[in-house]
């Protein structure tokens, strides 16, 4: 049973997909949703747990051996990736129920959650197996169901900026599948851990290289990197706001994962630095920070703001994977975990906003911060997370950050990760402002707190900012771990 | 000129992929776009189904008196990713179906016109 | 529309032949060429013909949209289910070899009842895809 778990991560969602969509309408599909997101966070848990003490856990599908069958290889960096987005998941389906009721048309609510726990299993599937063509058909689940997640936004916006999302998550993905067809060719072989003894020999052949840069593009493309990240400031903003949750909080944290996986394991370690990827990657990570919190800091609507805040996150990931060493590694995954954690109480609180009054442009929530103290507070303390006040778990990520551009000498990159900060105060202080500060308008007399149902799950992630700035032991502790497994080449 | 025929499999997928990637980014109509996108597959395809072939192999069937097969699994893998590309295009045209349904247009300018979010 | 009798008569005889044509390919996809997949598209092809012949109602009466949602989902739990029976034999996911009393017994199987499964699937898909382009803007 205890191997079992790597495997019923992925299974129980997936069979649990089909069942939900054809449940009659009424909060069973809902119910049964959140009994498996609960099942998956625990063994989430319990799969970190046994990797942590038992070392790395493999699977083999059919019983066929790697690298023949498809293998599932679970060590530090997968089981921790696969926590967070379990755990997310299991946080944003109790905060569901209210929201998806009065943003979902009735009849397509099993739909919905359908569609919902099939991102999910490909969401976790990316992160369980070791087998580089699976982690192409585990995308492109999580993508197909996110592009029809994002579609039922109540906006007629929603449907352009899915298909703008299909068209570029399908140019992303086809550049990875290229890559690895590329790499095949020359190596005959899809496991990871074969790829990876087998590549150093052939790391000289033009194929090999070219397969790498097809790779790298197409998860930049899936990972929002800046400047390829065009569609998903109007996904996250016109999506229903559980999907913008959900997907601000796993999608792009998994897309992260992939990235370094290929870097560092298929890959072996000194081969990017060999190449220009390092140099392009801190140039995209230092222009994501500065360009898009620049952005953020002119729109109007709050989703956008946040969404243009989460490419420039992106951008300090990036920045770390770019330093290309066991710090940068580190913080990179640290930053991965807690804008996690930031995003998905921010998201939330705005979801409640929206859940009041319908709508979140900013001179529509003047003053709402005294008829929503709740939300208000969140929305503050998510702020702080994300500009890195100490106490906070966004300040670990930063103080991570800094520390491996210092290591490195590296004084362009400390400039430009405290000036993002800076940015970071301007926006979010932008949105405190408006919310406290102005006068509340007419409309907004009568608005009342948020129900308890949405306040607890975005409570719960508030605290969890808290708790995870105060308490590194988990965090730093398997990142640093992971970082090594990915630095050190053999896991 | 061997180089040009010996690798004419090559040849034909680049140019595929070219065609179907310039139809993606300049044409205008959503339609269109999706037509380039299915173009754009199909050169992937191509060239996992031709890297595959082993010269003078049979296809992949078990038969009596064969000794040399062509490699299956890149058959395999693209039966996935054909399968994957019909999901694709079936969401998109459905996509587009409700954009005309919304905005009764199905050009790229004039969706952007009546909103601004293209 | 007009009924035409020539389709009318050419359609009644193709479609018998269509869906054989697809069991064939499912049940033989073990040893040759086929599997659930094209069987799947095959067998959808029969009932798209029928739409397209007889009309979108004639083939709704035949099929409901409310059946094609159970058959899709059902199609996918058979080839979960096989895999989670599997399980519970004591092998790996989707380690057919439990499944029989021999190695091949069982790996036979178990390849017919995943590609049954995928049959199912992909079929019912096809044609709820079918249905849902075709009916659109009629109601």
């Amino acid at each position: 049973m205890g191997n079992n778990i790597s495997l019923l991560l992925v299974v129980i969602p997936l069979i649990a997909a089909p069942i939900v969509a054809v449940l009659p309408r009424g909060r069973l599909p809902w119910a049964v949703a959140l009994l498996v997101t609960s099942l998956c966070a625990l063994l989430a848990g319990m799969q970190l747990w046994a990797v942590l003490h038992g070392g790395v856990i493999s699977y083999e599908l059919g019983g066929w051996a790697p690298p023949w069958g498809i293998e599932y290889r679970i060590d530090a960096v997968n089981a921790f990736v696969a926590l967070i987005v379990a755990a997310i998941a299991a946080i944003t389906l109790p905060y569901a129920l209210l929201s998806v009721e009065q943003e979902i048309p009735e009849e397509k609510i099993p739909l919905f959650y359908s569609a919902l726990l099939l991102c999910l299993t490909g969401l976790l599937g990316i992160t369980q197996t070791g087998d580089i063509f699976n982690v192409f058909v585990f995308l492109e689940i999580s993508s197909l169901s996110s592009y029809a997640l994002i579609s039922l936004g109540r906006k007629r916006q929603a449907l352009t900026a899915a298909y703008q999302y299909l068209i570029m998550g399908t140019i992303g993905a086809t550049f990875f599948l290229i890559g690895v067809g590329l790499i095949y060719s020359q190596t005959g072989t899809l496991n990871m851990q074969d790829l990876s003894t087998i590549l150093p020999e052939v790391l000289h052949l033009k194929t090999v290289n070219t397969g790498f840069a097809f790779i790298m593009i197409g998860i930049a493309l899936k990972l929002a990197l800046f400047p390829l990240h065009l569609w998903l400031p109007n996904a996250y903003t016109y999506a229903p706001s559980v999907v913008t949750v959900f997907l601000a909080a796993t999608a792009t944290k998994v897309a992260v994962y992939v990235m370094l996986r290929i870097l560092f394991t298929v890959f072996p370690y000194g081969f990017a630095l060999a190449t220009p990827v390092e140099e392009l990657f801190m140039v995209a990570g230092i222009a994501s920070i500065i360009i898009a919190s620049v952005y953020a800091i002119y729109q109007e609507d709050v989703k956008k703001l946040l969404a243009y805040s989460s490419v420039a996150q992106i951008g300090y990931m990036v920045l770390g994977i770019g330093l290309a060493s066991a710090t940068g590694i580190t913080a990179a995954l640290i930053h991965l975990f807690n804008h996690a954690l930031m995003k998905g109480a921010l998201f939330m609180a705005v979801g409640a906003i929206i859940y009041r009054i319908g709508a979140c442009r900013m001179d529509q929530i003047h003053g709402l911060g005294r008829a929503m103290p709740w939300t208000f507070a969140a929305i503050v303390i998510g702020g702080l997370s994300l500009i890195g006040v100490p106490g906070t778990a966004g300040f670990i990520s930063k103080w991570y950050l800094v520390t491996a551009a210092l290591e490195q000498g590296a004084w362009i990159s400390v400039v430009v990760i405290l000036f993002g900060s800076l940015l970071a105060v301007v926006y979010m202080g932008k949105l405190i402002e408006a919310l406290y500060f102005r006068p509340i308008t007419d409309s907004g007399k009568e608005v009342t707190e948020a129900p308890i149902l949405l306040l607890v799950p975005t409570w719960l992630l508030v605290f969890a900012n808290i708790y995870f700035g105060l308490d590194t032991e988990l965090t730093v502790g398997v990142a640093e771990k992971a970082a090594a497994i990915l630095g050190g080449g053999n896991p | 000129m061997d180089f040009l025929i010996g690798h004419y499999n090559y040849w034909v997928v680049i140019f595929l992929m070219m065609v179907g990637l310039y139809t993606v980014i300049s044409r205008g109509n959503l339609i269109k776009k999706v037509i380039g996108l299915n173009i754009f597959q199909v050169s992937v395809f191509f060239l996992y189904i031709s890297i595959g072939t082993v010269a003078g192999g049979a296809a992949p069937i078990f038969a009596e008196g064969i000794k040399v097969y062509s490699n299956p699994l890149p058959h395999v893998l693209i039966l996935t990713a054909i399968v994957v590309g019909v999901a694709t295009t079936a969401l998109a045209l459905a996509l587009v179906v409700r954009i005309n349904e919304a905005y009764d247009s199905i050009e790229e300018d004039e969706i952007h016109e009546l909103d601004h979010s293209l | 529309m007009k009924p035409n009798l020539i389709l009318h008569v050419v359609a009644k005889f193709l479609i018998p032949l269509i869906i054989v044509f697809s069991l064939y390919v499912q049940f033989h996809g073990d040893f040759g060429p086929g599997g659930g997949f094209q069987a799947g598209v095959i067998f959808s092809a029969a009932f798209i013909l029928y739409a397209l012949v007889f009309g979108l109602d004639a083939a709704e009466k035949i099929i409901p949209s409310q059946w094609l949602h159970m058959l899709a989902a059902l199609g996918l739990v058979l080839y979960a289910g096989v895999g989670v029976v599997t399980l519970l034999l004591g092998g790996n996911y989707l380690d057919y070899t439990v499944l029989g009393a021999t190695q091949i017994a069982g790996q036979h199987l178990g390849i017919l009842l995943v590609e049954l499964g995928v049959g199912i699937t992909v079929g019912a898909v096809m044609l709820i895809i079918f249905f849902a382009f075709a009916g659109r803007g009629r109601t």
